[in-house]
């Protein structure tokens, strides 16, 4: 295995929110009595549940309640022994599934006070990101414009399947404000399940929905490079989490051909696919979704022609490696620095 | 891609002998609108006077997503005796068979009766368009071989129309397309795959179809280039769920092709399939197998469009990642984002992969000798 090394940062961690109970300290009168008169259930989305093996590796798995909702075991399981620096928090509790923009916004405000508070507080290498009510862009922004004073919060998280792509310009008020307060976007795995899980339609099993993340970030890749979110927003970073990465410099082929053919149609693409990428997109290591040999491993990376792409992460506490092994095996040092030092570094210019 | 300032092919000169190649994706079209109707009932010819196709989209006719050119086809592919392009055998003969030397070319046509919300006019149009491959094209020049077109919704009628045609050497294969009302993996789809494994003939899986989902799990999204790259994720998502729902350890002596979504993708998806199915394979016992040896034993990939690295040589990895004995060459004629053959590999590819990958390993599949 290539080794971790000491004062990394970790782009990808989950802690879990108990129950939607949890919150009802950070919801406003009108919100709580709304939760218990109507009888509101936990916001637990199909895209983790509880008991699946990819949730939560088999010896992070607590006696009782989620996987994630203790600090102590987040600090025993991870921030100790691999000696971070710096945690980045995302929270995948099931807010987007809400339809109503008016309980959506009260429950993400609610989410960001919850982590600033019961987590950011209480370890000081945790920084957050903050979850937007993407149902209405107005609120959205005003959400991300409220959190931002807190330097703590580095980034804004979206999920990878929502109501629309995520290049639609009815979006760009979210990357306007992302841009001009130094927050990168952060694009998870998941889905607000507002569109069947894959361009396919509806399969039938919650393995088909996590091996089709994969295909939804790259829809979602092509919609924001043609739209010209960073030919509008060239300082704009965006990170894929929880992507997968081995698909990156295959699909990428296949944009750049397509983009030469048909680049009349999109006239505001001011540089070539492969360039915006490198510049504006990185992809969170875990889950590492190639061959455990080196040769393999050698030449994936060689195909992205940059060491920049990629940020260390673990994706607390899913089940992705075992033991220590967060990097697969065949990186070299300087790389190795570069995933967790660096290229984090690089990214979040709030991590200081 | 339709490079305009190419040379014309109709003055590369009839005595070059070229290397003899298979052409995996041939898009035959209609001269006219009712060119079908001979083989059409007249009460779907009334029909679709008056109600059209109903499709799974909104539009009477042509795309949602505008195309790069008319017909998404080569500007100069029109046929001098007019009709779309893809619509002139003489023209295609001239143009595509003799100067690149197709030994075999396979017909794959679209707008079929596939992707139509009333399936017993998508299986008679199918079957329509099945005995125009014959009249038209299959029985007038021997090199073309057909495609079994199903209506593709209706599992039971689609495996009927492929015991049908069982047996007739016109036929080669049975197409789907991977867009469809459900993942193709799904039980509805069964029928077909029970019929073409029992006929002995690849179901080919064309990028494109319309089943009404959006073609990002985001929802729509506003232009053709997220379209056109979109297929292969769906495609990607199709036979995810053809492995996943155990469609490979079900039929076991089935073999598909992936036709026009690239392949690049393909050792990716296999690895994530890999490495997720060992974490839950106990949701999926009836996918007995790590998704890798379904995919190695059981698919095949047509090559167009080549995905396109900045150093070419790259390509090499995935090919080999993928096996040199499971690409299958094909130009997609006439459609805009036509290869080229003499273009596509880069130098440094041995005699013998070449000759797989142009010609050998299609005569295989296809059972032709």
């Amino acid at each position: 295995m290539a080794s971790l090394i000491a004062g990394g940062v970790d782009c990808d961690l989950h802690p879990a929110v108990p129950h939607l109970t949890s919150l009802l300290p950070y919801l406003n009168d009108y919100w709580r009595d709304q939760v218990t008169t109507r009888g509101m259930v936990d916001l637990v989305s199909q895209s983790y549940p509880q008991n699946s093996p990819i949730t939560t590796r088999p010896d992070w798995r607590p006696e009782s309640g989620k996987p994630g909702e203790s600090l102590e075991d987040m600090q025993r399981h991870v921030l100790d022994p691999f000696q971070f620096t710096h945690a980045i928090c995302n929270p995948l509790y099931g807010v987007q599934m809400v339809f109503s923009e008016d309980l959506q916004a009260a429950f993400c405000r609610a989410l960001n006070d919850w982590l600033a508070k019961e987590w950011l507080d209480r370890d000081p290498r945790l920084r957050g990101s903050i979850v937007i009510p993407t149902q209405s862009i107005d609120k959205a922004v005003a959400e991300i414009e409220r959190c931002a004073p807190d330097r703590r919060f580095v980034q804004v998280l979206m999920l990878v399947m929502g109501d629309t792509p995520l290049g639609k310009r009815a979006l760009w008020p979210i990357y306007e404000a992302a841009e001009r307060l130094g927050l990168p976007i952060g694009i998870h795995a998941g889905s607000a399940y507002h569109n069947p899980p894959t361009s396919v339609g509806w399969g039938s099993y919650h393995i088909e929905d996590y091996v089709g993340q994969a295909q939804a970030f790259q829809t979602q890749l092509t919609s924001l490079i043609v739209e010209g979110v960073f030919a509008k927003y060239p300082r704009l970073k965006m990170v894929m989490l929880e992507s997968g990465v081995s698909w990156i410099s295959p699909y990428l082929w296949r944009l750049h051909k397509f983009w030469r053919g048909v680049r009349m149609e999109t006239p505001w693409v001011d540089r070539a696919p492969l360039e915006i990428v490198r510049s504006n997109i990185r992809f969170s290591l875990q889950p590492f979704d190639a061959p455990p040999d080196q040769a393999t491993l050698i030449r994936l990376f060689d195909h992205m022609q940059s060491d920049e792409l990629v940020l260390f992460s673990t994706d607390y506490p899913h089940w992705q490696f075992d033991g220590q092994d967060a990097l697969p095996e065949g990186l070299t040092p300087d790389l190795v620095r570069k995933i967790m030092i660096d290229n984090p570094h690089a990214t979040y210019p709030r991590l200081t | 891609m339709n490079i305009q300032f190419r040379e014309s092919t109709e003055a590369a000169s009839p005595l070059t002998v070229k290397t003899a190649i298979a052409d995996c994706d041939i898009h035959p079209a209609r001269a006219t609108r009712t060119e079908l109707y001979p083989y059409l009932a007249k009460r779907w010819q009334h029909h679709l006077e008056v109600y059209g196709v109903h499709a799974y989209q909104g539009m009477m006719e042509g795309p949602p997503y505008p195309k790069a050119q008319p017909n998404a086809s080569r500007r100069d592919a029109y046929p001098p005796e007019g009709g779309p392009q893809g619509s002139s055998l003489s023209f295609m003969q001239k143009q595509l068979l003799d100067p690149n030397n197709v030994q075999l070319g396979v017909l794959n046509p679209l707008n079929t009766g596939q992707g139509i919300r009333n399936h017993e006019l998508s299986a008679a149009l199918c079957s329509a368009v099945n005995d125009w491959q014959i009249d038209k094209w299959t029985s007038k020049d021997k090199r073309l071989k057909a495609s079994i077109v199903v209506g593709n919704e209706d599992g039971l009628s689609a495996a009927a129309e492929i015991r049908e045609r069982a047996g007739d050497r016109n036929f080669v294969q049975v197409l789907l397309l991977s867009r469809n009302v459900e993942p193709l993996g799904q039980r509805r789809y069964w029928p077909i795959y029970q019929a073409a494994e029992e006929a002995g003939l690849p179901v080919g899986v064309h990028a494109f179809g319309f089943g009404g989902n959006p073609i990002t799990p985001s929802g729509w999204p506003s232009y053709y280039i997220e379209e056109m790259v979109g297929h292969s994720q769906c495609q990607q998502s199709a036979l995810a769920s053809l492995v996943l729902e155990g469609v490979f350890e079900r039929f076991p002596k089935l073999k598909m092709v992936m036709i026009e979504a690239g392949f690049g993708w393909a050792p990716s998806l296999a690895w994530r399939l890999d490495k997720v199915w060992r974490r839950l394979r106990s949701e999926v016992p009836h996918v007995k197998r790590p998704p890798s040896e379904y995919i190695r034993e059981q698919v095949w990939w047509t090559t167009q469009p080549m995905e396109d690295p900045e150093r070419r040589e790259d390509l090499f990895d995935v090919i080999n990642w993928i096996g040199w004995d499971r690409l299958l060459f094909a130009t997609d004629y006439p459609h805009w984002d036509y290869d080229e053959p003499s273009r596509v590999l880069p130098a440094g590819v041995s005699e013998a992969n070449r000759e797989a990958f142009y010609l050998g390993n299609a005569k295989k599949l296809y059972g032709i000798s």
